[in-house]
């Protein structure tokens, strides 16, 4: 089991969050998630899965398992080359939407996990990290 | 294309999901259900989710969306099946579906349904 090397999607279709979801779903039951966090995480990854195709333009999610001592966690990345954010605090405002959408997409995902953090660059692009801790 | 089928209970539709949804199938569950309501004359809209293990925003937003469309053509909605895991990760992820009552499964969710309707 390759479970420690990092695995890379592309995200460019509503199939791809699909089979996103059900990589994080199959890695959280892996490494030990009740079934409370591993939804949270799985639902965590699929709003900013949707966000990446949206509004980046597509891009990639990366999945990693991570240790901080005893404890072991599931650590994503999403990553897109899109237009970027140019207020991030706007942006995690809820119900702040550029979109149709509701608006809940980032700071959900920042509430349902353990840790956020969001770098983006208008022009560039944005990475949002998501950690949960077992 | 696959759908969605929706099976009519008396004055009432009954929607299964039990795939997971991509965008065009959400908006065609949406525009099939406007035209059943129509059709058949329902009175209210089951929402059956039991299958779900992940409700995001955008399965939220559809759900919030069937709601309103069917409350202006005089429909009711409740959602039913919801899982507890489920639950806890929507009120953490702020989703409030205000307006969509819920129940524990069909038959609760048709005994609410006939209560709203006859509530007028």
């Amino acid at each position: 089991m390759n479970e420690l090397r990092p695995l890379t999607v592309s995200l460019k279709t509503s199939e791809d969050v699909v089979r996103l979801r059900q990589t994080v779903r199959e890695r959280a039951v892996e490494i030990g998630f009740g079934l409370v966090d591993q939804t949270k995480l799985v639902t965590a990854a699929s709003e900013l899965a949707r966000n990446t195709i949206l509004y980046g333009g597509g891009g990639e999610a990366t999945l990693e398992i991570v240790t901080q001592g005893e404890r072991r966690g599931i650590c994503l990345t999403f990553s897109d080359r899109g237009p970027g954010i140019p207020d991030v605090e706007l942006a995690l405002k809820d119900g702040y939407t550029s979109g149709s959408g509701l608006g809940l997409g980032l700071g959900g995902a920042k509430r349902l996990s353990n840790e956020f953090n969001i770098v983006s660059q208008v022009g560039a692009g944005t990475r949002v990290t998501i950690k949960r801790w077992r | 294309m696959a759908r969605i089928p929706i099976l009519k209970m008396g004055a009432f539709l009954l929607v299964t999901i039990q795939v997971d949804m991509h965008d065009r199938l959400a908006l065609t569950l949406q525009d099939d259900l406007t035209t059943r309501i129509v059709a058949d004359r329902a009175h209210g809209v089951l929402i059956d989710i039991s299958s779900l293990d992940v409700v995001d925003s955008f399965i939220g937003r559809m759900i919030s969306d069937i709601s309103k469309m069917a409350q202006v053509l005089d429909a009711h909605t409740v959602v039913v099946g919801m899982q507890p895991a489920v639950a806890i990760t929507l009120v953490e992820l702020g989703l409030s579906l205000e307006g969509v009552r819920t129940a524990l499964d069909v038959e609760r969710g048709m005994e609410l349904l006939r209560l709203q309707v006859s509530e007028g």
